[in-house]
């Protein structure tokens, strides 16, 4: 009972998660990469209810912040209401539907950075919602492409057996023994740096999918050996029944459930994948944000000890990490 | 015993050669090169490269450059590093050592915290502490890596109790034998924590599962029953039985000594293989890549070879093959 509840839990964090950030370019009130260099490294936006005269404003409101040096801004006299549903910069909606009404926003020459900002004076969130954008599309297409070639190769082995089984187990022993870090790491490093975001997303993804496949082969093809001895099976086959429809209708429904694991397991696996290899300089590159390329500032002394508000990435990453985690532990054990 | 040894040996031989050939194929044959930087680099000719490259042996076609790392590998040298312009082993070795000393040490610590860890929590499953062990390894184990070396590195800062980053202070060379000993000690206590807790909750999981499960199996009841005190019915009846995944995830630890710790090697500054191999790729140093490859899927094939032994010496059911 209280694991139900907290499947479900999960379930409706991983549903809400995938809401705001689906819709972030509506949630964040900047583009991700419109820089304010007087507002480098600023703290997140403190947002009052009470002004300095003791009055209660019913509408939240932040002060705008003077700017004296890098290292020193304070909140001036003037006082910008947050106003909801403002127009602002134009963006496309979950990526193809034109808008400019974001969520929250202030108005000029005030600015709101609910997470404070980068070294550029990047809006935080706005980057930390792109970022998620990226980083579980990356994982999303990674395991499909992984899920895709196992699925594939693990039918072609467990189906026909022999010499097609032979080659490919000996093939996906060869990649398991690969340490797959290093693995992304060298293919990576090796292939061009200097590309566009898109086809550097688009090439991270594929290392990352095309270096995962080993797994899910195996597993695939162990269900296919057993589902293929099955009574049903044999006589669909005894009937005259054509490969194609045995897989379809027989074989394929079987894997269904460890497929299903595989790929809420493998969904945070390549994220996490993906994560890494921003953090190191070889993933998606600026000013294209990630959840690993906003952390890697973090590796810089000054950053750790005085901005903590560059650890935002972390608390998204772990929540939807968590719940697909529980999903997939309750998957898993349904499915035995 | 002794031919299936042999047998093993031979068919990790084959996949160590069949791994080579594959980190090969994919480095060499992919567009980038150490020379496109220098190709840039308006104060070196064409000449010169092509002069290096001949002097390399990276103008010969693909199969004798293999060929030639090969004969390189056997001899211990795994090629020649582009950048440093010495053997590729004369590179790996001593960042090696300094990596195995901290996932051995790290590695180490896991284990010994996870196995008495696990074996008590699985007594104790539905009571609060047993509710406890298994919050924190879930938490553990949603927590990426990287964000468990920066929190680590963040709070050693904060505190000031740990140094952080690298191996040993600067004045290593002039200290004594034991404040040298203290010294690296005290360097080793934030990577060690960031591994060991990356590690923990993984074997925390498998431990208290496997013991569970054997707990649970009539032959235990059955030592209960007969009056077996019951810390005696744990470690005589339960645990070897429930030892087989753990040995399989020992050859794993002993899979990954090499290749775990790269992220909180590069996060904390540790010059192990982590940082080097970093480097060599954004250089394109082939043949050190290719070796830092090589030496760590070595030892994957070495982990799953022990940790298969030490399965055939604890269950008798798979030395005779009856199951």
């Amino acid at each position: 009972m209280r694991k139900q509840s907290q499947v479900r839990i999960a379930v409706y964090t991983l549903i809400a998660a995938h809401a705001v950030i689906l819709l972030g370019d509506f949630v964040a009130p900047y583009p991700y990469a419109v820089q304010n260099r007087d507002y480098s490294f600023v703290g997140p936006t403190r947002i009052h209810l009470i002004d300095r005269q003791g009055r209660f404003h019913v509408r939240p409101f932040i002060y705008g912040l003077r700017y004296r040096s890098p290292e020193d801004m304070e909140e001036g006299e003037q006082i910008f209401p947050i106003r909801f549903l403002i127009l602002g910069s134009e963006y496309k909606l979950a990526g193809f539907l034109p808008a400019r009404t974001h969520l929250f926003g202030v108005d000029e020459p005030a600015r709101i950075f609910l997470l404070g900002t980068d070294q550029y004076g990047r809006d935080q969130l706005s980057r930390l919602l792109r970022g998620g954008q990226i980083s579980l599309l990356a994982g999303f297409v990674a395991t499909a492409l992984s899920i895709g070639i196992g699925l594939l190769f693990g039918i072609i082995a467990g189906y026909y057996g022999r010499l097609p089984d032979e080659a490919l187990m000996r093939l996906t022993e060869v990649f398991m023994v690969l340490p797959w870090l290093y693995l992304l790491l060298a293919v990576k490093g090796f292939l061009p740096l200097n590309l566009g975001p898109i086809r550097s997303f688009l090439l991270v993804t594929v290392v990352i999918g095309l270096v995962g496949w080993a797994r899910p082969a195996r597993l695939i093809r162990g269900i296919v050996l057993s589902a293929k001895e099955r009574n049903y099976v044999i006589a669909a086959r005894g009937f005259g029944a054509s490969d194609l429809y045995i897989f379809r209708r027989h074989i394929l429904p079987q894997t269904m459930t460890v497929l299903l694991t595989q790929a809420t397991l493998l969904v945070t696996t390549y994220s996490l994948s993906e994560m890494t290899l921003s953090f190191l300089g070889l993933g998606i590159s600026e000013p294209v944000p990630s959840w690993g390329n906003m952390l890697a500032s973090l590796q810089q002394y000054h950053v750790l000890t005085s901005y903590w508000w560059m650890f935002a990435p972390a608390f998204p990453a772990i929540l939807i990490f968590w719940g697909y985690y529980t999903v997939a532990n309750s998957l898993q054990e349904s499915g035995q | 015993m002794g031919s299936y040894v042999l047998k093993r040996v031979f068919h990790g031989a084959l996949l160590a050669f069949a791994v080579s050939v594959l980190t090969f194929a994919l480095l060499e044959l992919a567009p980038g090169s150490y020379f496109d930087e220098l190709r840039a680099n308006p104060n070196i000719s064409a000449e010169t490269i092509t002069l290096l490259k001949t002097r390399y042996g990276l103008d010969k076609p693909l199969p004798m450059r293999y060929e030639r790392w090969l004969e390189s590998a056997i001899h211990g040298d795994f090629g020649v590093s582009l950048a440093y312009n010495t053997s590729v082993r004369a590179l790996l070795l001593p960042r090696a050592k300094n990596t195995i000393l901290l996932t051995g040490l790290a590695t180490f610590v896991a284990w010994v915290i996870a196995i008495p860890l696990g074996i008590w929590s699985s007594t104790r499953r539905s009571t609060w502490r047993g509710h406890i062990v298994e919050a924190a390894a879930s938490s553990l184990l949603v927590i990426p890596e990287m964000i468990l070396a920066l929190a680590c590195l963040w709070i050693a800062v904060r505190t000031h109790m740990f140094p952080v980053g690298g191996m040993t202070s600067a004045q290593f060379s002039e200290l004594d034998q034991w404040a040298r000993f203290k010294d690296l000690a005290s360097h080793l206590v934030v990577p060690i924590t960031v591994l060991a807790l990356g590690m923990l909750p993984v074997l925390i999981r498998h431990v208290r599962s496997s013991m569970a499960e054997a707990l649970s199996s009539p032959f235990v009841r059955a030592a209960r029953a007969h009056g077996i005190p019951g810390r005696w019915v744990l470690i005589q009846y339960a645990l070897p039985v429930a030892a087989n995944p753990l040995i399989s995830l020992f050859g794993f630890s002993l899979a990954g000594l090499l290749s775990a710790s790269m992220l909180v090697e590069v996060v904390i500054g540790w010059p192990g293989i982590g940082p080097l191999l970093l480097e060599s790729v954004l250089a394109r140093d082939v043949y050190v890549v290719i070796g830092a490859v090589m030496l760590s899927s070595l030892l994957v094939i070495f982990g799953n070879f022990v940790a298969d032994l030490l399965l055939r010496a604890a269950d008798p059911r798979i030395r005779t093959g009856v199951s």
